[in-house]
């Protein structure tokens, strides 16, 4: 039905593009480490050494009733609901940075359960509503 | 039977069409400027910097839809040489690029307020900054040739590269852990942006869809120009 140029290149195109798609899933899978952003509370537990030297995120809820403030400095609990991980941290947070939402700290680990961090971004989820409707979700 | 393929015959459809578009494009973008920056109310958490969605979320699908259309639209160039799909994918990539900056550049500016900083390099920004470029390679790979079928094969050969790339974006944020939020509109399960957000965010998509296809019919319509000035009354 088609020529043999056209056949030739249907199948040339073919082969490029199943060897580009297994080779980028190779390289996503042996960079995995960097290409997720932040890593859990388990994660952190699971991790085999700590690297105090190397900087390091951890994400997750900040728990309720966890931070603390003094003149200096904020505390607060990020939690998978599963482990949790202390975090210190002294600056300014986000705006959106509050108890019950996401975060991502960045800093260096002391231990599998204290984060010194020197950043904190708040993480926003996918629900986007006007403030009355939140309300009446409360008072549900 | 209409011969489609007489530049002649098309270039009246476009002008007609073109006229149409524009004016329901103008139409289409008041009325959702007006929804998006007055009618809608404000984000419970967010509170007006939402309103930069409503230009961020559209500018990413469509510079995501054209990308999608260019690579099978070069599947065509590239296998069976159809000339009328090269410029097609040539008329097209413009307002794709534009689109896609819009959208890192949106991204960044509601990033600042909510995240608290300008840029992350968590795998759904950078998957989008690669977008950006890869429609950057398509362009240049226009430009830097002047011999058409060799630019004709290496921006085809770019476009289908970079298809690769389109479901990396979309599925980013459910594959790996990003700052980057879920997506909120979703085609099996209930979508979780509240339906006095949705509307303008629908209408701003549409207006950009008319914006692109508006652009789209003038870069055609001066590539077909350029045929008929050499003097072929075909393609």
């Amino acid at each position: 039905m088609y020529g043999k140029k056209v056949k030739f290149r249907a199948f040339f195109i073919f082969l490029i593009l199943i060897s580009l798609v297994l080779t980028i899933f190779l390289v996503v899978k042996s960079l995995e480490e960097n290409v997720v952003y932040f890593k859990s509370p388990t994660d952190i537990k699971n991790l085999n050494e700590i690297k105090n030297a190397q900087k390091i995120r951890v994400g997750g809820m900040v728990k309720k009733n966890s931070i603390k403030i003094n003149d200096k400095e904020i505390f607060f609990v990020i939690t998978d609901f599963k482990n949790e991980l202390l975090v210190n941290f002294n600056g300014s947070v986000p705006n959106l940075f509050e108890e019950g939402k996401g975060v991502v700290a960045e800093g260096f680990l002391k231990d599998k359960s204290f984060l010194n961090a020197d950043k904190i971004l708040a993480k926003h989820d996918e629900n986007y509503m006007p403030p009355e409707v939140s309300e009446a979700m409360k008072n549900n | 039977m209409i011969n489609y393929f007489n530049p002649n015959n098309t270039l009246k459809i476009i002008n007609k069409v073109q006229k149409f578009v524009f004016a329901l494009f103008i139409i289409v973008l008041l009325l959702g400027l007006v929804e998006a920056l007055v009618l809608s109310p404000e984000d419970y958490k967010q509170s007006d910097s939402v309103r930069i969605m409503y230009v961020h979320v559209p500018s990413a699908w469509i510079s995501l839809g054209i990308f999608s259309v260019i690579s099978i639209l070069s599947f065509g160039v590239f296998i069976f040489k159809n000339k009328n799909f090269s410029l097609i994918t040539k008329s097209l990539a413009p307002s794709g690029f534009v689109f896609s900056i819009i959208a890192l550049v949106t991204g960044s500016i509601w990033g600042k307020p909510t995240w608290g900083t300008w840029w992350a390099w968590d795998a759904r920004i950078t998957s989008m900054l690669l977008l950006s470029i890869f429609y950057l390679l398509f362009i240049t790979s226009w430009k830097i040739t002047t011999d058409t079928s060799k630019a004709e094969k290496i921006s085809s050969i770019i476009a289908i590269i970079g298809l690769i790339n389109i479901p990396v974006i979309k599925f980013s944020v459910e594959w790996w852990n990003t700052l980057h939020q879920p997506a909120s509109v979703k085609i099996l399960e209930e979508t979780t942006i509240h339906s006095s957000m949705l509307t303008p965010l629908a209408i701003m998509t549409a207006a950009f869809a008319l914006f692109s296809l508006l652009i789209f019919l003038m870069k055609y319509n001066t590539e077909l120009l350029k045929i008929k000035n050499k003097g072929l009354n075909r393609l």
